[in-house]
C-alpha cells in the first residue's frame, strides 16, 4: 500500500516532468533566428518592411515554461491588487467567482433539498413534477442567460441565477431518490416508536439519505464551477471567467494559461471538500 | 392430544390459571387479500393472555409476517380486527415493541444512540442522564456493554439482533412482536440468544408473539404454538391459508435448551409439528 502510493507519486512526477520537457522543447525551437549573414542590406531592409525581421526573435507566440513561471509568480506574489475594472488580482477575481457560485449553490440547496424531500416522500408529487424535471434538466444553463438578463436586468444576479438553475437538478433528483429509497425497516422502526414527522425527517430520513444527497451536491458543485467560467465570459465585469476572456483580448496567453490552471485547482479543491463531506455522512450497513 | 380448534375455550381455561389477564390480545377473523377472491389467509382468530409466549409457525408465503405487521399496526388487514387491552389496534404504537427480521438498526448511530433514539421516543421528557442510565441498563441486559459505543457494522449478526431485542425491551412495551429474529443467525449464536431471550421474557413477564421457522425454537420458547397453513387451490376450489391448529406446549415452563430433548413429551410434540409442516401445512 505504502509502496503503491510512493510509486504512483513517482510516476505522476515523471509525467509532469515529461510534459514540461515537451513544452520546453516545443517552444524553444520557434524562437531560433534565421541566419541573416548571407543577405544584402537591401534584402534585409525589404524583409524588415515586410515584417519579417530576421535579426529579432519573434515574441508573443506560445509562451515558454520560463515565461509561464514568471507570470505565475507575478500573479501569486500580488494576488489582491485592484487597478480598476480591467486589472484586478487573481484572488479578487476568484473571490468574485466563488461568491457567485456559493450564492447560487446555496439558493439551489435551499430549493432542491426541501423540494426533493417532498418529491421523495410523495409518489403523487413525484409523478406530477417528473415531466417538468425531465424537460428542464437537460437545458444548458447558459441558454437561460438571455432570459435571465432580460427579466433580472442585472448581469451579476443573472450569473447567480444561472448557477442556481444548473445546481438545482442533480441535487433535486438525488435528494428525491435518496429519500424515496430509505429502507422500509428504518421507517417501520420510526413508526412503531411513534416518532413525530419532523423528528422522523431529521433523525431517520435525512441521515439515511445524506450520502445520496451529498453525491447530488458534489455533482452540482462540479457543474456550477464549470458553468461560472462560461457565464462570466458572457456577462463580463469580474470573476475568473471574465479574466480569461479579458486576457484573450489582450492576447496574453500566459495569463490565460495561468487562469486555466487556477480554475482546475480550485475545482479540484471544491470537489475534495465535498468528497470529505460525503465521507463524513456515509455509513456502512 | 394437545391440539384444539382455534378459538375454542378449553386451552384458554387452562391458560387462565397460569397467566394474568385473559384475552389480553384478541384477533378476530383477520384476513388479507391481495388478489380478489383469493385471500392469502382468512378467518384467523386467536387470543393471547398477558404474559403468554406464542409462536407462529408455517411455510413461507402463508402470511405470518403480514399477521405480525397487522398486530404491529404497520399493515392493514383486509378483514377482521385486532384488540389489545380492550382497544382496537389501528396503527403502530409504543405499546407494542417490534424486533425486526433484519435487526433494522440505524447504521449511522452507535448501539447507545440506537437504543437512546427509542428511549427518547418513549419518554421525550426524560433528561439525557436518565436516558443514558436506562440505555446502559438494557445494553447490559443483553450483555453488550463493551460494545455500546460501536456502530452496527462493527457488530456480528448475533450482536446486532441482541441490540434489536434490547431496543424493543427498552421502551417497556405491553407486548413484544418478534419477526423471525434469529433467522439469519448460525445455530450456536441462535441457541445462546434463545436462552437469553427466554430468561428476559420470564423475568419481565413479557407477552410475546413470535414468528419462527424453527420447530425446536418454538417448543423451547412458546406456551402455545400456532400452526399455519398456506392457501391452496384444489380442483378449482380455493382454500385460503389460516391457523390450522393451536398446539398447547405440555412441557414444564421452566425448561432449558440443553435439557429440552430429555423432557417427556418432547419428541411427540416435535413429531406432531414436523408432520404438520411436511404433510398438512401446504395442501396440494
Amino acid at each position: 500500500m505504502q509502496s503503491l502510493r510512493l510509486r504512483s507519486a513517482l510516476l505522476s512526477t515523471l509525467i509532469l516532468l515529461t510534459l514540461l520537457g515537451v513544452w520546453y522543447l516545443a517552444t524553444a525551437t520557434g524562437s531560433v533566428a534565421a541566419p541573416a549573414a548571407n543577405l544584402t542590406p537591401e534584402q534585409l531592409e525589404y524583409a524588415r518592411m515586410m515584417g519579417k525581421d530576421p535579426g529579432v526573435s519573434k515574441s508573443g507566440g506560445f509562451p515558454t515554461p520560463a515565461q509561464m513561471g514568471a507570470t505565475v509568480w507575478g500573479h501569486l506574489s500580488n494576488p489582491f491588487y485592484d487597478n480598476g475594472p480591467n486589472d484586478k488580482g487573481i484572488a479578487i477575481q476568484l473571490a468574485h467567482s466563488l461568491g457567485r457560485v456559493a450564492l447560487g449553490f446555496l439558493l439551489a440547496c435551499g430549493v432542491a433539498i426541501p423540494l426533493g424531500f417532498a418529491i421523495g416522500m410523495s409518489p403523487l408529487l413525484h409523478r406530477a413534477l417528473d415531466p417538468f424535471i425531465q424537460v428542464l434538466k437537460p437545458i444548458s444553463p447558459l441558454a437561460w442567460m438571455p432570459l435571465a438578463l432580460y427579466t433580472i436586468k442585472d448581469s451579476s444576479v443573472s450569473g447567480i441565477f444561472v448557477i442556481f438553475i444548473c445546481s438545482v437538478w442533480p441535487m433535486l433528483v438525488n435528494t428525491a431518490f435518496g429519500v424515496a429509497s430509505v429502507r422500509r425497516d428504518w421507517l417501520n422502526v420510526a413508526a412503531t416508536l411513534e416518532v413525530s414527522p419532523l423528528r422522523k425527517a431529521f433523525l431517520v430520513i435525512l441521515p439515511a439519505a445524506a450520502p445520496t444527497i451529498l453525491t447530488g451536491m458534489r455533482i452540482s458543485m462540479g457543474i456550477a464551477w464549470l458553468v461560472i467560467v462560461a457565464a462570466e465570459m458572457l456577462v463580463g465585469g469580474t470573476g475568473i471567467g471574465y479574466f480569461v476572456w479579458n486576457e484573450w483580448n489582450n492576447l496574453s496567453l500566459t495569463n490565460v494559461m495561468f487562469a486555466i490552471l487556477v480554475i482546475g485547482l480550485v475545482g479540484m479543491g471544491l470537489d475534495l471538500l465535498f468528497g470529505r463531506l460525503q465521507k463524513a455522512v456515509t455509513y456502512v450497513e | 392430544m394437545w391440539s384444539e380448534v382455534p378459538a375454542q375455550g378449553l386451552a384458554g381455561a387452562v391458560q387462565a390459571k397460569e397467566f394474568g389477564v385473559k384475552d389480553f390480545l384478541k384477533i378476530e377473523q383477520l384476513g388479507k387479500t391481495y388478489q380478489a377472491g383469493k385471500p392469502v389467509f382468512a378467518d384467523v382468530s386467536f387470543t393471547l393472555d398477558r404474559g403468554e409466549f406464542i409462536c407462529i409457525i408455517g411455510h413461507s408465503g402463508c402470511g405470518k409476517t403480514t399477521i405480525l405487521n397487522v398486530l404491529a399496526g404497520l399493515d392493514q388487514a383486509s378483514a377482521g380486527h385486532v384488540f389489545m387491552d380492550g382497544r382496537e389496534v389501528v396503527g403502530p404504537s409504543l405499546e407494542r415493541g417490534v424486533v425486526f427480521q433484519g435487526h433494522a438498526l440505524m447504521p449511522w448511530l452507535t448501539v447507545r444512540q440506537n437504543i437512546a433514539f427509542a428511549v427518547k421516543s418513549r419518554w421525550p421528557e426524560w433528561p439525557a442522564p436518565k436516558v443514558n442510565v436506562h440505555v446502559e441498563k438494557y445494553v447490559a441486559m443483553v450483555g453488550l456493554s463493551p460494545a455500546i459505543d460501536r456502530k452496527p457494522n462493527a457488530l456480528s449478526g448475533g450482536m446486532k439482533q441482541r441490540v434489536g431485542i434490547a431496543r424493543a425491551f427498552a421502551i417497556a412495551p405491553k407486548m413484544l412482536l418478534l419477526d423471525e429474529p434469529f433467522g439469519a443467525l448460525d445455530a450456536l449464536t441462535r441457541g445462546t440468544i434463545q436462552d437469553e431471550l427466554m430468561g428476559i421474557v420470564r423475568q419481565t413477564q413479557q407477552t410475546v408473539f413470535m414468528i419462527t421457522h424453527d420447530v425446536d425454537e418454538a417448543i423451547l420458547l412458546a406456551d402455545r404454538i400456532l400452526l399455519m397453513s398456506n392457501g391452496s387451490e384444489h380442483e378449482g376450489i380455493y382454500t385460503p391459508g389460516g391457523i390450522a391448529e393451536v398446539v398447547v406446549n405440555p412441557l414444564p415452563r421452566e425448561r432449558s435448551r440443553a435439557g429440552l430433548h430429555h423432557l417427556d413429551g418432547y419428541y411427540a410434540l416435535r413429531n406432531h409439528i414436523v408432520d404438520f409442516l411436511v404433510t398438512r401445512a401446504r395442501a396440494h
